[in-house]
């Protein structure tokens, strides 16, 4: 679907070195760096739904996907959460300095299929990083699509991504945005409930209606059913999955899920594609 | 190409001369720690001379045989991988300077390997990684260099070994394509030649600086018939009809189960495999902390921390380890890469220390996935 | 202006149900307004109704001595809010307060058990009905409990 071949003579296991030009926390344990490469002036193409590998000096290597920016900006925004020694290592750079990136791998998300049908996105957690491309390229064509949904489950209301951007989702580009938290205080107006039971509470039309899913693999599976449930069509279900990834090029077989590489064939997959390893144990 | 030659022993010694002559670092079968394993060879004398091997699960034993055959043995616990896919390689390192740091990828070196004695089923494995490293989309320049670099005498088996099924596997015995020198050992009371088969331009090159005559019509016949013979020998079969099918469909069959009992997750299966490609990365610092490299190095998805993800591993019994390193062979494999990941050379059966057999494992599985299906 | 009936006959949860049952249930209705941060219903209260949320959001409460009252699920337009009426020993599990300005539909519940008791086709109805939207609350209560947002380590 995307990504470029490999030029001639460029080993996919280097990395580039990359500066770091903007450190932007997002939550309490979340931040995100946008990144250019040091001393290049080329645009960085990749598309929504890629990843990278980013590599922080003397730690190791973790696959980070590109969650911005916007259409025809510079840079590469990576929204990384601190949750190991490398993500940890990440968090300590400051504008400036350097990291090593490899870069961009796999599949996207379908864009230019969802033409003429209405969009639901389904994300959960820090599962909304490598959709925020997919909604931005919907919204740079937005007369393209028809009702576009964004539903959006996290733990707790301080755990929410971008929520700057909502508004203009809302306003500007008429999103149906929905929000909602596993528990919450009285301080949060919001809704309180997992992601799945917002379905009910947006319009679209579920066999013109192309999902796209990015979460934990079991509130995946939840969101699966539940948009069957409403009649969205498998081959329009598109869902992500997670496993250890170490090369990202199809090399080190790490990330095998039945007869996918993760880090080749997805991490975006068409849900039918992987449906029959979908739920398999320790698969 | 040309037709069938035959050279002598001294041609063949005088072939590893020639080879070096061009720059070539030889390599093929030699006796050490009682195993035929590949390294580097000076002449035919650092040849296993006189030597066979006994295979059966879990069982190797090198045996004197009676007459003075250079290749009368099956495949070792080595295979050619270990050349074009080095066990262990630096990448790069990167030397930081303040908060800075640059990246200095490993120099490409460029060995020219001359593989003396691939059987039919390693030219087919060498094909399979090929389809890995080089035929996708990316490339691994290190592999790709070594294959584009390595010349090819193939030689046709002998003899079966006890755990060989590349007839199951429509590998072997025959030699077919990729190599540049193809030989067939004739032994007799009165003969010890080899029928030459020349594969490219560089074998033609090489064979003309040999002492060698035009095979006749006999030779050419009887090495065909060794080759029959040897195929008419395989101490396994396997049944490979809707192998995929019949895999992907019993994912949960509970001979998986009975196959943990006896599996070590010792990872050998994947380490003598002349297919399985797996490989980690390790990151290290000097104590400075100021120089760091990446390593490369064979991995195998037996074991522990394959699969680690967010503190667990996705495959954490050796059910599940064994299941997905079968299947992967046989059945995902082929959705991969558009053909089998296994060739039939034995090695995983031979150096299995509790003999699990993946012909029987296959077997029991279609056997009993057909009695569950069947109406009774 | 619609009626209180042809409200309900349009309402999922009442979708298909004979005339004379969605006659008996609108005989039981009423409608209903809650300003914002006022308590529908508190735990341990007997639970002798339950409601339609027309418009608005209710949430379901639990507070802790000493913490914060927590939220563990919140119900909007379009949905039930409450089955405790129906299943012994009738008593609110949570407190239920209003989060913004809402309007429902209040149904008896007690009218309506007794009936249920006296007519099991209508018990059978109307249990069928619910029994999906306990079911979904609990499996979306288990997904909660999973956490599957925390750090899995």
């Amino acid at each position: 679907m995307a990504g470029q071949m490999q030029p001639p003579g460029v080993n996919p296991m280097i990395p580039q070195t990359y500066r770091v030009n903007k450190f932007i926390r997002e939550t309490h344990d979340t931040f995100s760096l946008d990144v250019v490469p040091k001393g290049g002036t080329e645009p960085m193409v990749f598309q929504p739904g890629q990843f990278n590998m980013l590599y922080a000096f003397g730690v190791g290597e973790v696959p980070i996907s590109i969650s911005g920016p916007k259409p025809g900006t510079q840079g590469m925004i990576h929204t990384i959460r601190d949750v190991g020694v490398v993500t940890r290592a990440l968090h300590h750079l400051k504008k400036g300095q350097t990291l090593g990136l490899r870069g961009p791998f796999g599949s996207s998300w379908p864009i230019e299929e969802s033409k003429g049908q209405d969009v639901v996105i389904m994300a959960g957690g820090i599962g909304l990083a490598p959709l925020r491309p997919a909604l931005y390229a919907l919204l740079e064509q937005r007369d393209q699509y028809g009702e576009i949904v964004l539903l959006y489950g996290v733990r707790n209301p301080e755990d929410l991504l971008f929520t700057k951007e909502f508004e203009t989702w809302r306003g500007k580009y008429g999103v149906q945005v929905k929000l909602t938290v596993d528990t919450a205080d009285r301080e949060w107006r919001g809704n309180v409930g997992v992601v799945n039971t917002l379905i009910q509470r947006v319009t679209f039309d579920p066999l013109n209606t192309v999902a796209m899913i990015c979460g934990p693999e079991v509130m995946m599976r939840f969101a699966v059913s539940e948009l069957k449930r409403y009649g969205v069509p498998e081959q329009q279900l598109y869902v992500t999955l997670e496993r250890n990834l170490k090369c990202a090029v199809g090399f080190c077989g790490h990330c095998q899920f039945g007869p996918a590489f993760i880090c080749k064939d997805g991490a975006v997959f068409r849900y039918d594609k992987v449906k029959p390893f979908f739920g398999i144990r320790e698969i | 190409m040309n037709a069938p030659v035959i050279i002598d022993r001294d041609g063949l010694n005088r072939l590893i001369s020639v080879l070096v002559g061009m720059g070539f670092q030889v390599v093929g079968p030699t006796v050490r720690d009682e195993a035929i394993v590949y390294e580097p060879l000076d002449s035919i004398k650092d040849l296993p001379e006189g030597f066979t091997d006994e295979q059966d699960g879990g069982i190797y034993r090198l045996k004197k045989r009676t007459d003075k055959a250079l290749f009368g043995y099956s495949v070792g616990p080595h295979s050619w991988k270990k050349f074009l896919h080095p066990p262990e390689r630096r990448l790069w390192g990167a030397e930081a300077d303040g908060s800075d740091f640059e990246i200095k990828p490993e120099k490409l070196e460029s060995p020219k390997f001359a593989f003396l004695g691939v059987r039919a089923c390693e030219m087919h494995a060498i094909a399979i990684q090929d389809k890995v490293f080089i035929n996708g989309k990316y490339v691994d320049p290190v592999y790709q260099v070594r294959r584009e670099n390595a010349f090819f005498i193939a030689v046709n088996c002998g003899q079966a070994g006890g755990t060989c099924f590349c007839v199951s596997m429509n590998t072997g015995p025959n030699i077919e394509e990729g190599f540049d020198l193809a030989l067939t050992e004739i032994l007799d009371e009165d003969h010890h030649h080899f029928v030459v088969e020349v594969g490219s331009q560089q074998g033609a090159n090489c064979l003309a600086q040999l002492t060698h005559r035009q095979a006749r019509s006999e030779e050419v016949e009887a090495a065909k018939n060794i080759v029959a013979q040897t195929a008419q020998q395989m101490g396994r079969t396997l049944n490979t009809t809707d192998i995929k099918e019949l895999l992907y469909e019993n994912l949960e069959h509970p001979r998986w189960d009975e196959i943990a009992e006896r599996c070590l997750s010792c990872a050998n299966c994947t380490m003598v495999c002349p297919t399985c490609f797996c490989s980690t990365v390790e990151d290290v610092t000097d104590i400075t902390g100021m120089h760091a490299e990446r390593w490369q190095k064979w991995d195998s998805c037996f074991t522990m921390d394959f699969t680690y993800l967010h503190g667990g591993e996705v495959r954490a019994s050796t059910k599940s380890r064994y299941r997905q390193w079968l299947t992967h062979k046989l059945a995902s494999w082929q959705d991969q890469f558009g053909s089998s990941g296994c060739v039939g050379c034995g090695r995983c059966i031979t150096w299995c220390p509790p003999a699990i057999d993946f012909t029987e494992e296959v077997l029991q599985i279609r056997d009993s996935a057909t009695q569950l299906s069947e109406p009774t | 202006m619609k009626t209180l009936e042809s409200i309900l006959a349009n309402h999922p949860f009442f979708a298909n149900l004979k005339a004379e049952y969605l006659a008996l249930v609108t005989g039981c209705a009423s409608n209903v307004r809650f300003e914002a941060g006022q308590f529908i219903h508190r735990q341990d209260e007997e639970a002798d109704s339950f409601y339609i949320i027309r418009e608005g959001k209710v949430a379901l409460e639990i507070c802790p001595p000493g913490k914060k009252a927590i939220t563990v699920q919140t119900v909007s337009d379009g949905e039930i809010l409450g089955w405790a009426w129906l299943v012994p020993p009738y008593h609110w599990q949570f407190d239920a307060q209003a989060v913004e300005l809402t309007r429902a539909i209040v149904l008896d519940g007690k009218c309506l058990r007794n009936k249920c008791g006296e007519d099991h086709t209508l018990g059978y109805e109307l249990l069928s009905r619910l029994l999906p939207i306990i079911g979904q609350t609990m499996e979306a209560t288990r997904l909660q409990l999973l956490d599957i947002y925390g750090v899995q380590r």
